[in-house]
């Protein structure tokens, strides 16, 4: 990690207790950053607070400790640099599809006038397959075409940072895939800096360079960093053959199903600063000979 | 033969009204017993004991009255007597207006008490304490300061008309749902740009209904006002007529109050149609 394009440095979230003295703390002394151009994922149970930390980090949210660094500087609020696509892809219900890109648009683009805001709009609109249906409303769209929405209002203000979260997970297993290509295929394509929530392992690793894995909260802490080791060039169909792929799953698994919960009593000298980055592979001989090893 | 649900209500509509006129029309009818009595003493007692005609016009009485209504409906005789056109043009007038301010105050003011939670906490005692009051009431305030019967008439309906809106705007503009204020936070639109784009388009049809309850209560309320203000309007129609011993003039007035109470409810609920979205 040469450079630090998100910073985000030793964030805490707490609320008041409901009653008496005391605050619930969320999670505390988070530290991470990525370089520009990744695709980061945070995995973590529901109440961990890592949606609380995209919000942060998309300044829906503030920090009750902490501060977050993009670019070299520190957020404040929101900013058209990050855009964030939502789990309920909070399109407009009473504009068109091109309507809400539209809006985006011109949102970032105050100066521009109708017929180049529509220009752009429609580029994006084309991009994540929409073409089309320009003049639908979010009604008349099915789930996955609603996010699709979604995701080219995210991508056309052309952001630093998109941020995600868990978008894929109100949709059914195959428009799940689908849109997981095109989210591959269009931040690969525009080395689009990416960070994503989620809960679904396989989303992590097949979309994310570096994955976050978050014990339980409250009081959770950033427990890992695990890179991905699958190549760039992986595809959904094949991924499983790839003899890492055994390797990293199960890591992630067993973090998930009993270290999460455990991480923090067995690992009383963990620093929050210096987080360990894994890079699980195959180790043991190959059981599968038709596969040749990993390149890297 | 089963026709559409549309065409058997129309079907049961007509037979329901025909059915009303039939027994209004074979209760006022006039009946055969009438009483030998002196020319004189006939004289005196009017039409109900000489010819067994009923003091209630029938409906046929009515409906020529009312063609004669509507044939002349804006003819001017004097104070006392102008065309139903006119009469309801003011009282229409009279709403219009007074409708039109308590837009101008609800909907700015329903605004600021749905986005400021502070605002919100510090005008609710206000308005729980004025909202119940009868419109009516505010009238012999209204004619003290104001000193025009014609504008506390307006204002009354501006009093009345107010809380719907107010209450309905801050309300819809309160519960405007999170993630689409969240969008527009994350494109950095400012206050007044999120207010139009954002705001009112996802609140206008709880404002909407808000206005249209509203409408509902001024023309409910234009009617009694006028009662009390006098000189002219539907509602002062009725009570002169009423002092006429015009019964079928009050039916007639009656009837035309619930035709246009239901025209401008339409009105109202087609513009809700026109801000609505499905989602």
């Amino acid at each position: 990690m040469t450079t630090k394009f998100i910073s985000i440095e030793g964030i805490a979230k707490r609320y008041p207790a409901s009653q008496g003295p005391g605050a619930t703390t969320i999670f505390e002394d988070l530290w991470l950053s990525m370089p520009s151009g990744e695709f980061g994922c945070i995995i973590g149970h529901s109440g961990c607070g890592k949606t609380t930390v995209l919000n942060i980090l998309a300044g829906l949210d503030e920090p009750s400790e902490g501060t977050v660094i993009v670019d070299g500087q520190a957020i404040a609020g929101t900013s058209l640099d990050r855009a964030v696509i939502f789990q309920s892809h909070a399109l407009l219900p009473w504009l068109t599809v091109m309507g809400n890109i539209a809006y985006a648009v011109s949102s970032k683009w105050r100066k521009w006038d109708k017929t180049k805001v529509r220009a752009h709009a429609q580029t994006y609109i084309d991009k994540v397959g929409l073409t089309g249906s320009e003049h639908k409303r979010p009604s008349e769209l099915s789930g996955g075409m609603k996010q699709r929405v979604g995701i080219a209002r995210a991508l056309s203000i052309t952001p630093k940072i998109m941020l995600m979260d868990e978008p894929f997970s109100a949709l059914d297993a195959l428009t799940r895939g689908t849109l997981q290509d095109e989210v591959r295929r269009v931040t690969l394509e525009t080395g689009q800096t990416t960070f994503m929530i989620t809960h679904d392992v396989d989303e992590a690793m097949y979309l994310a360079d570096k994955i976050f894995l978050m014990t339980n909260g409250p009081g959770a802490v950033l427990a890992e960093i695990v890179e991905n080791p699958l190549p760039r060039d992986r595809s959904r169909i094949d991924l499983h053959k790839h003899p890492h792929y055994y390797a990293l799953r199960n890591h992630i698994i067993d973090f998930l199903v009993t270290r999460s919960k455990t991480f923090t009593a067995t690992t009383p000298h963990h620093d929050p600063r210096h987080v360990p980055v894994i890079r699980p592979a195959f180790t043991e001989a190959p059981t599968m000979p038709s596969l040749h090893s990993a390149t890297r | 033969m089963i026709k559409s649900l549309r065409f058997r209500a129309a079907v049961v509509s007509i037979a329901i009204f025909l059915a009303f006129i039939g027994v209004w029309h074979l209760a006022t009818r006039q009946t055969a017993s009438v009483g030998t009595m002196s020319p004189e003493y006939a004289k005196l007692m009017g039409l109900t004991a000489t010819s067994g005609k009923s003091a209630m016009p029938g409906p046929l009485d009515v409906g020529a009255k009312l063609w004669e209504h509507l044939k002349r409906p804006f003819y001017d005789n004097g104070p006392n007597d102008k065309g139903l056109g006119i009469q309801l043009g003011y009282s229409i007038g009279r709403v219009g207006l007074g409708y039109l301010i308590a837009v101008i105050v609800a909907i700015p003011l329903g605004f600021l008490i749905g986005m400021s939670p502070l605002m919100n906490k510090a005008l609710d005692p206000f308005i729980q304490v004025l909202k119940p009051i009868s419109p009516l009431a505010w009238m012999p305030l209204a004619l003290y300061t104001i000193k025009d019967s014609s504008l506390s008439a307006i204002f009354v309906i501006f009093i009345c008309s107010v809380w719907p809106m107010l209450l309905n705007t801050a309300f819809g503009v309160a519960a405007v749902r999170k993630e689409w204020i969240n969008v527009a936070r994350t494109l950095e639109v400012g206050t007044f740009r999120r207010a139009f784009t954002v705001i009112l388009p996802a609140a206008a049809p709880t404002i909407l209904t808000g206005m249209r309850i509203s409408i509902g209560i001024a023309w409910l309320v234009i009617v009694a006002a006028e009662m009390l203000v006098g000189g002219t309007g539907i509602g002062y129609f009725v009570w002169n007529e009423w002092n006429n011993l015009s019964i079928t003039n009050v039916i007639i007035a009656i009837l035309m109050i619930g035709v246009v109470g239901m025209l401008l409810d339409q009105i109202l609920a087609r513009f809700t149609r026109m801000v609505t979205f499905p989602e």
